[in-house]
């Protein structure tokens, strides 16, 4: 088989259960790619090759001894570094967990392994998964493998770059307002932010609670179907989490058929603020949906222009209170610890030292909003317009079977070009931020590259909680025309690095 | 006055109670926590037993590791419901928790998990009973709330000369009770009590705790910290507006209760007689002096940042839940109390007695095994109490069942055993003898019943004391005790009194 590192995950997976490779091999042809390139991607913080090839040397005696094998068996991934794995560093992207090692694993990783997946290494991401570039973490920026100048996107620009930048075929994300699809969009990759519940929260460090959900991440739709399909359902730990039966995804991906499918194009998300390029191939690709036998209704969500202040006000809130831990009493960093400072002084160098700037802002303004005298003016108005988000997908959704917008204004943008500028940053996920407040399901994948930059334009499919399938549904009609179109995913086109 | 500091509300000379509470009415306030004796914690599987060794009940959910979720212990719900069911109070169909932000190392997340302004359980009362000059007076408790929360860590704080945090070289936590279930029993002001506010505060804590003892949810024990006391106390002068409140915490026993209303009366109409103010403040309560020390001001009212807890679901307990619940609620302690009295004929102060001795169930249990209620109440609260007071143990650990009260009095009744050996069968049993039977024959306990060795005796008796003699003859019977007493010595109490002196005045040709 050529060159490992750029087979899909269904390939490889289907390639180590019928013994043409070892999942050794795969997992080693991996490893050599990251040791290659993550000088310049930097999508990793920490490999973890022994437990990698541990893993993969247990998948091979597996297929040795005809045992059943896990849904990918020795299929790589990239792991994003807010999930807990056991015994391996999980730092969030912080400097103040650095050296911790969790001694337990996040119901995520667990489903990995029960599915024989090859965990490949914790990836980078903005710290505690606030910040959409990557550059707040901790441990230095990615860098888009498109163009190893600008951003892979965040909070899960590792993630996606590792996808991008062919070290793992699959990639956990988690998505609180856009985490998963906005990097997906600017790598020319595919993500999808489940249901909230869809996924157990169990185990990935908290950023803010009620919009928090990982999901999958992969080239091609149906990758990520298959990773979906296997971190998926109902987990008694977590008790945010839905206790029903997962849509058939991966069944969805493979029919990918938009025949009779109404699919609603959101008024508010398009137009002005989008880049041409973007506007250009997502107008193209509704073409290219009602060629393939969709009808393409216009939706209008009125509320959303208040979605973006409602989500800094809520996610900041949540946050202040779930990092309150990072307090160096347990674990991860303790700095002024001299014997004569009192504990609460100890507490506050340690937070201090440990936090970077963008979290430190996020404390602060949840820490303000949630105050006495403010709750009502701001979180729980922030709460309000969060339902009346709900009634305008709601309505949307009596309309059309699936909603979609392009997934990001704008196609990657330069490292350190909006650093300075928090509003400028946050208005990146403008569009990925209401599927959050409503808690519904959207996948990102790409579309084509803007003409004026050539970097990938992706496009947001959003569908009505619980029927993620619809996701795929479209999605996978979609990508199949595009390949039709250009002999090939798109990913094809990044530089070799 | 002596000297006095305002900025604190401390006072050197406290006024004496009946004196502070001529010028005043008190308006008090309860806070109960009682930790629930459910088996595991209220959000893990983690055990809830009390001694183990330190942080080994522990787990990721309870040490509030990053990226851990809470799930709710439903055990913990359903005791809760219980309680409030048990406290007259509506049970919500919805409610939610929250999150009580601050800072401390007991606290693994920063943020105690607790329910804010949406209770489980709300409007209730219980009504307790407490004796005046004029006989007992019932006085309804309101019930503002009853909710679920946390308990923190255990902190030690080691080095210090105090044990305190102040001075300390450095502090341990132990985690085993962190995330043990708690839940806050909160009265809505208590008003118009006057003088009677100890009172009532003491028998309001009381009733509380036989509540939660008879619905099995906590042994509420206040030495072991499994139910605490938070009093809050203000005053004003009558028909004015209230006054500023103090809460006073380190109340550990339901005698503190009283005292320590009765002492903050004392001190808040002390500092207002001298033209000071009360300020908002904690208080500790000091066992010993029973006198409270200032802790920390209120004044500035911490901010919690509370907001609903999105880890958690919201708790919506069915209809059919709560009645299936309210159907198996036991007798409450009031209830009980009333019918004990009646069917045992008994009067208040007596039942009183009963339960202090933690005596009920076991004359219950002696009264279902076939004794009649006179005598289960005699051994138990009589020679049965005594060696337990004397040894220290709890009455129902004392090796005797109800079914050897009910042989005993049998033997009794047979005439083959008197009190006085029957205290002898119970030492027995208690010294780990055998049974009843086994106990009588081992110690050779029987009541000599033979006619010619108590005549025997008896005839030695009057021999050795022939003055008393001629006193029976000449008329004084009452002086037949002194030989009574005598022969019962010398048969070491295995006869019966009453038959003795029938033979003596035979013997002496005396009739009564």
């Amino acid at each position: 088989m050529n060159d490992l590192t750029r087979q899909s995950a269904a390939v490889l997976a289907d390639a180590i259960a019928s013994k043409e490779v070892t999942a050794v091999e795969v997992a080693q042809a991996h490893l050599d790619r990251i040791a290659a390139v993550d000088g310049k991607v930097h999508a990793f913080l920490h490999v973890t090759t022994d437990s990698a090839l541990e893993q993969a040397r247990a998948v091979d005696a597996k297929v040795a001894a005809g045992t059943p094998l896990g849904a990918l068996a020795g299929v790589p991934l990239g792991l994003k570094d807010v999930l807990a794995m056991k015994g391996e560093p999980t730092t969030a992207g912080s400097r103040i967990l650095e050296g911790w090692r969790p001694p337990y694993d996040s119901t995520v990783v667990a489903r990995l392994r029960a599915a024989d997946i090859v965990i490949l290494g914790k990836t980078n991401m903005d710290e505690f998964a606030m910040g959409s570039s990557t550059e707040h973490s901790a441990y230095g920026p990615t860098h888009n493998p498109w163009d190893l100048d600008r951003i892979p996107g965040g909070s899960g620009g590792g993630s996606a770059a590792a996808l991008a930048a062919f070290e793992a075929p699959l990639a956990i994300g988690t998505d609180t307002g856009g985490s998963i699809r906005q990097p997906a969009s600017v790598t020319g990759t595919v993500g999808v932010k489940p249901t909230y519940g869809g996924v157990s929260r169990y185990g990935q460090i908290a950023l803010a609670s009620s919009l928090d959900q990982p999901g999958p991440c992969a080239r091609s739709v149906l990758d990520t179907a298959l990773l979906h399909a296997a971190i998926a359902g109902h987990d008694p730990r977590d008790s945010t989490s839905i206790n029903a039966a997962v849509p058939d995804v991966v069944a969805a991906a493979k029919k990918a058929d938009v025949r009779g499918m109404r699919i609603g194009v959101v008024t508010e998300l398009m137009g002005e603020g989008y880049q041409s390029g973007v506007s250009q191939r997502y107008s193209e690709s509704l073409d290219i949906l009602r060629e393939l036998g969709a009808e393409i209704v216009e939706v209008s969500c009125p509320h959303f222009e208040y979605a973006l202040g409602a989500y800094y006000l809520i996610l900041p809130s949540e946050a202040s209170s779930n990092l309150a831990r990072f307090d160096g009493m347990r674990y991860g960093l303790r700095a002024g610890d001299d014997g004569k400072n009192s504990v609460e002084q100890v507490m506050a160098i340690t937070r201090e030292a440990g936090f970077g700037p963008e979290v430190k802002r996020r404390i602060m303004l949840g820490t303000y909003a949630l105050s006495s005298g403010y709750y009502d003016a701001y979180y729980g108005q922030a709460q309000k317009v969060r339902t009346l988000i709900t009634r305008d997908f709601n309505a949307a959704f009596e309309k059309a079977d699936v909603l979609v917008s392009p997934t990001a204004p704008t196609t990657a943008f330069k490292l350190g070009e909006k650093l300075d500028d928090p509003l400028a940053m946050y208005l990146n996920d403008v569009a990925t931020i209401p599927v959050n407040l409503a808690g519904i399901g959207a996948m990102s994948l790409p579309i084509g590259l803007a003409p004026e930059d050539g970097l990938p334009v992706g496009m947001q499919i959003m569908a009505p909680a619980m029927a993620d399938d619809r996701l795929y549904l479209a999605g996978g009609a979609l990508e199949a025309a595009l390949i039709d179109k250009w002999g090939h995913l798109l990913i094809e086109e990044a530089p070799s690095l | 006055m002596s000297t006095q500091n305002m900025t604190n509300g401390e006072v050197d000379v406290y006024l004496d109670y009946d004196e502070a509470i001529s010028g005043y009415d008190p308006v008090i306030g309860l806070e109960t926590h009682v930790e629930l004796g459910t088996k595991s914690k209220m959000w893990c599987g983690c055990s809830t037993n009390f001694g183990a060794d330190s942080n080994t009940q522990v787990c990721p959910v309870c040490l509030g590791l990053p990226g851990s979720m809470p799930v709710v212990n439903r055990a913990a719900v359903e005791s809760t419901i219980r309680i409030g069911l048990a406290l007259n109070c509506t049970i919500a169909d919805w409610c939610r928790f929250a999150r009580k932000n601050y800072f401390y190392p007991d606290m693994p997340k920063d943020y105690q998990i607790s329910q804010y302004d949406e209770p489980l359980c709300f409007d209730g009362y219980l009504d307790v009973t407490v004796e005046t000059p004029d006989g007992p007076q019932v006085v309804r408790v309101e019930i503002e709330r009853v909710h679920m929360e946390e308990d923190t860590g255990k902190l030690t704080h080691a080095g210090g000369a105090t044990g305190r945090i102040h001075g300390a070289d450095y502090s341990l936590v132990d985690y085993n009770r962190a995330g043990i279930p708690l839940i806050e029993i909160v009265t809505k002001p208590v008003t118009g009590t006057g003088r009677l506010a100890p009172e009532v505060a003491r028998a309001y804590v009381t009733e509380l705790r036989n509540v939660i003892i008879a619905l099995g949810v906590s042994d509420a024990r206040m030495e072991e910290g499994s139910m605490r006391c938070d009093v809050n106390l203000s005053i004003a002068k009558p028909g004015a507006e209230w006054g500023t409140r103090s809460e006073t915490k380190n109340v550990n026993s339901l005698r503190s209760v009283e005292r320590a209303v009765r002492s903050e009366i004392e001190r808040q109409a002390s500092v207002l007689n001298n033209g000071g103010r009360i300020i908002q403040e904690t208080r500790h309560f000091h066992e010993d002096t029973g006198r409270s020390t200032s802790g920390r001001s209120k004044e500035q009212a911490e901010d919690y940042r509370y907001f609903p807890e999105p880890d958690l679901v919201p708790v919506a307990p069915s209809r059919e839940w709560v009645e299936e619940l309210r159907a198996t609620m036991p007798e409450m302690p009031a209830v009980k109390r009333a019918r004990l009295q009646a069917e045992w004929n008994i009067n208040e102060f007596e039942l009183q007695s009963l339960a202090n001795a933690g005596a009920i169930e076991l004359v219950e249990a002696t009264i279902a095994a076939g004794v009649d209620s006179a005598a289960a109440r005699k051994w138990w609260t009589g020679e049965l109490l005594r060696v337990a007071n004397d040894t220290g143990v709890e009455l129902e650990s004392l090796s005797v069942t109800p079914d050897d009260i009910k042989q005993v009095e049998a033997l009794i009744a047979a005439g083959s055993l008197n009190d006085k050996l029957a205290r002898q069968v119970f030492d027995g049993l208690i010294n780990g003898e055998g049974t009843v039977d086994e106990v009588v024959t081992k110690r050779g306990l029987a009541v000599v019943s033979d006619d010619g060795a108590l005549l025997a005796a008896i005839d030695e008796a009057l021999a050795a004391a022939p003055d008393v003699a001629e006193k029976i003859k000449s008329g004084k019977i009452q002086a037949a005790g002194a030989i009574v007493g005598a022969v019962m010595k010398t048969t070491r109490g295995q006869a019966d009194a009453a038959k003795v002196r029938t033979l003596l005045l035979e013997r002496l040709g005396v009739s009564e």
